[in-house]
């Protein structure tokens, strides 16, 4: 057996979930004081084999040396005391503990807690490394920036010198990016090995040191960072090759769909979450909404679809106004709201139907007779499999088995269906790859070439400059402004999330 | 009234609440290691048969006490392997475990019906006057005069609270109750602490049950236990899941528990019956204000009822 020279080799790794081969014969080499991208579609296999670099999976068959010896995970426990910490996508935090208590968590060091002896401990890995933890905060009060610093701070003190990130910036703004690249920077001086597993190819390019890609399941390649560029690295991501530029569409008419004005919402708390929001719509017009997270998008998204109560203002849907009507009569005026929450599934699909109970959930209304009629819907299914490129083992597979891209293009495709002349879409390509996300891109251009009014809700400043045609960007539940997107800059987008108001806003 | 809240209504109230502190600290164990185990009726009757016969036989109160702790234990054993090792639905399991432990006291309590324990038996269990705090006024007769087992229960308590909030076991018990993934991703070995857990759980409520049939009430009669295994479920919702505030709970119960009589003995006619609500209608009452109250402080672990696999995908 070759025993690899790098600090952390993984040779031949296999792993089988039932029939599905996750990763085959995989190979790894990471070196200290590098931050190794790991690069792959959804499925490819990246998680999987992190997974088992980190105990939570025993993989089928393979070897894995850390500093040139053999080793065998059997749980976590074992993969941290030989130096390998993960921090996952999902936090794994204790919100009713603080942050102390969650890093003393399965330690074992004395019977009582000794709070404060380890603190003084903590302390030091903090300026250490330059991580900032408010420890005495509890979890459930802290922001996903704040939980994942910490998550960062738990495995160092806990002796990682190997370190995996599991799509680390897929739930960061831009700021707390920022300071995660800063972290990560002063782990690989302090000669860590950094593991990053991305799909943004922005990010992989300014971060990263080597990038070994991944597809279905194998090792394809690894470069050095200045020997490559996005496009080589997406074509071999995807396996042929790609146009990764996004169309941009000419509007076709200047009819007004929309027009919303003065809209006001509370939150359960009585906080104005919406305050005095005011845009119109055309027909076959992508508007992007652009916010720091919790800006009061979902709000807005679940307003104009009439999930939302709203305290006051107008949303006048061709000529009609509709505010303090019920969701039924959205819908049937043709507004679709497809949201797409952090979790995929918590609203829209029901996680274990399978597809033609899905789209049966949306159709109900319309059919006659107590009984379900199973067969147009089923027909539906295959048609949107069919036509948005779905991966599916069948319509009757439940949804949650099937990767994020998937069911969000299951979601999306149900949407579509009413054949809707007003799409609200929140984040729908949030956690996707770009082969998926350009898909995705296209879906709405086609739904735009017919007249549908888009409302895109997007993190991902790229997507919206380069898809929509205007933005409106809000801050804490005000429009800071509207602007062009062909004219607008990342960097004014930034300033106008952080509430930096435009000119004809300016009160 | 002034007949009934006495000093000795209420030193009986602690008695009477005695069996329940040990089944809802016994419970709130079992919770806070993130499973529900609806089962401590059934494992309060399998300690108070066990307990009463071993008592019986040996006349030895160590023993019965032991065994009675035992059988509750080995009434949890079942559950946790149904639940942790095989992923078995908690409240079916749970409920199945008292239907199970209410046949086996019944079926081993067959020949003991109507027996008493003997006087030498009932006089380990006298009244110690703990000396100086049994002085105090009032006070110190309500709760510094009773049997050793109503002492143990005040020790149980302070030392499942001690254990939960101040010590590292106590802090990687929470997380497992809480957050599974995030304990074992911390290295804390998640199926141990649920079946130590539950199985302390089961033995706390073995000897609730044996304190019924060996102190409270020293003679054996079928379904000893009357429901008070249902009234300690509700009662770690009740106390927070908090081992302080259960010893709170488990007397106000044991008060309400024994009113009925004592009402009847000052001459104030009202139903049985009415009285023998009482506990579960207050139990309805807690349980929609707690509902009410919504904080996360007071939540119940987060995990409870479900069942942890740790490669699921």
């Amino acid at each position: 057996m070759k025993n690899g020279s790098a600090y952390v080799s993984m040779r031949d790794i296999t792993k089988i979930f039932g029939t599905v081969l996750a990763t085959d014969g995989m190979n790894l080499d990471v070196e200290k004081g590098e931050i190794h991208a790991l690069l792959g579609e959804n499925g490819a296999g990246k998680s999987t084999l992190m997974n088992m670099l980190s105990g939570i999976y025993i993989p089928d068959s393979g070897h894995i040396f850390i500093d040139n010896q053999e080793r065998k995970f059997s749980s976590p426990r074992d993969a941290i005391n030989a130096g390998v910490g993960m921090i996952h996508q999902h936090f794994k935090l204790v919100d009713i503990l603080t942050a102390l208590e969650n890093i003393l968590l399965g330690q074992r060091k004395g019977f009582l807690l000794q709070k404060k002896e380890q603190e003084i401990e903590i302390r030091k890995i903090m300026e250490k490394f330059h991580l900032e933890v408010d420890l005495k905060k509890y979890v459930y009060e802290m922001s996903v920036g704040e939980k994942q610093n910490l998550e960062i701070l738990k495995t160092l003190y806990r002796g990682a010198r190997v370190l995996i990130l599991d799509e680390p910036t897929a739930v960061l703004t831009p700021q707390e990016t920022v300071v995660l690249f800063r972290i990560m920077r002063r782990m690989k001086e302090q000669g860590c090995a950094v593991i990053f597993i991305s799909h943004k190819m922005n990010e992989v390019m300014e971060i990263a040191d080597r990038v070994t890609v991944l597809r279905k399941g194998q090792t394809i390649d690894t470069l050095k960072k200045e020997e490559t560029n996005p496009q080589e690295l997406t074509e071999l991501m995807v396996g042929r090759p790609i146009d990764l530029s996004i169309k941009r569409l000419a509007r076709v008419t200047d009819e007004r769909v929309l027009k919303v004005s003065n809209l006001r919402a509370l939150n359960e708390e009585g906080i104005e979450v919406l305050k005095g929001i005011k845009f119109d719509l055309c027909a076959g017009e992508i508007l992007g909404v652009a916010g720091i997270a919790g800006s009061g998008q979902k709000e807005l998204c679940e307003a104009l679809a009439g999930l939302y109560p709203i305290k006051e203002g107008e949303i006048l849907f061709k000529g009609e106004d509709l505010a303090g009507k019920n969701p039924k009569e959205f819908i049937s005026r043709g507004i679709s709201m497809s949201f797409i929450p952090e979790d995929r599934l918590g609203m829209g699909l029901v996680a274990s139907m399978d597809m033609v109970d899905n789209i049966l959930l949306k159709q109900y209304h319309h059919t006659k007779g107590i009984f379900v009629q199973r067969k147009p819907a089923a027909t539906k299914a295959k048609e949107i499999i069919k036509k948005l490129d779905v991966q599916t083992p069948g319509i009757d597979h439940p949804i949650k088995n099937l990767s994020g891209g998937n069911i969000q293009k299951v979601l999306l495709g149900r949407e579509l269906d009413s054949q809707p002349e007003l799409l609200i879409t929140a984040y729908p390509v949030r956690g996707l790859d770009i082969n998926t996300c350009l898909k995705i891109y296209d879906i709405l251009n086609e739904e735009k070439k017919k007249g549908v009014a888009i409302l895109y809700i997007a993190e991902d400043l790229d997507s919206l400059l380069g898809l929509c045609d205007r933005i409106m960007v809000i801050s804490n539940g005000e429009i800071t402004g509207i602007v062009d997107a062909r004219k607008a800059t990342k960097e004014q987008l930034g300033a106008m999330m952080l509430g930096k108001k435009e000119d004809d806003y300016a009160v | 009234m002034n007949t009934v809240l006495t000093v000795s209504f209420f030193k009986a109230a602690i008695i009477a609440g005695t069996p329940l502190l040990f089944a809802t600290l016994g419970e709130i164990m079992t919770e806070k290691s993130g499973n529900l185990n609806l089962g401590v009726e059934g494992m309060m009757l399998m300690g108070a048969v066990v307990g009463f016969e071993v008592g019986y036989v040996t006349n030895n109160p160590l023993l019965a006490l032991v065994t009675a702790a035992l059988a509750g234990a080995i009434g949890a054993l079942i559950y946790a392997f149904l639940t942790v090792s095989l992923r078995a639905n908690q409240v079916v399991s749970g409920l199945a475990l008292t239907i199970f432990g209410t046949g086996f006291s019944g079926f081993l309590g067959q020949g003991l019906i109507g027996l008493k324990m003997s006087e030498g038996f009932i006089s380990n269990f006298q009244k110690i006057k703990i000396p100086g705090l049994g002085d105090i006024p009032w006070l110190g007769e309500i709760f510094f005069n009773h049997d050793i087992l109503v002492y143990f229960g005040y020790l149980t308590a302070v030392i499942l609270g001690l254990y939960l909030y101040n010590t590292r076991k106590g802090l990687n018990l929470r997380a497992v109750g809480e957050n599974p993934a995030a304990a074992d991703a911390a290295s804390v070995r998640v199926t141990r602490y649920k079946y130590t857990h539950i199985l302390l759980g089961g033995a706390l409520c073995g000897l609730g049950g044996a304190y019924l049939s060996l102190v409270q009430v020293p003679v054996w009669q079928e379904n000893i236990t009357a429901g008070r295994g249902w009234i300690a479920v509700a009662l770690v919702i009740f106390s927070a899941w908090n081992p302080y505030r259960a010893i709170l709970g488990a007397y106000l119960f044991g008060g309400l528990d024994i009113i009925g009589f004592r009402l009847q003995g000052s001459g104030i006619v009202i139903s049985q019956y009415i009285f023998d609500m009482a506990p579960y209608l207050m139990t309805i009452i807690i349980l929609v204000i707690v509902s009410f109250k919504k904080d996360i402080k007071n939540a119940p672990p987060k995990a409870l009822g479900e069942p942890y696999f740790r490669e699921e995908r």
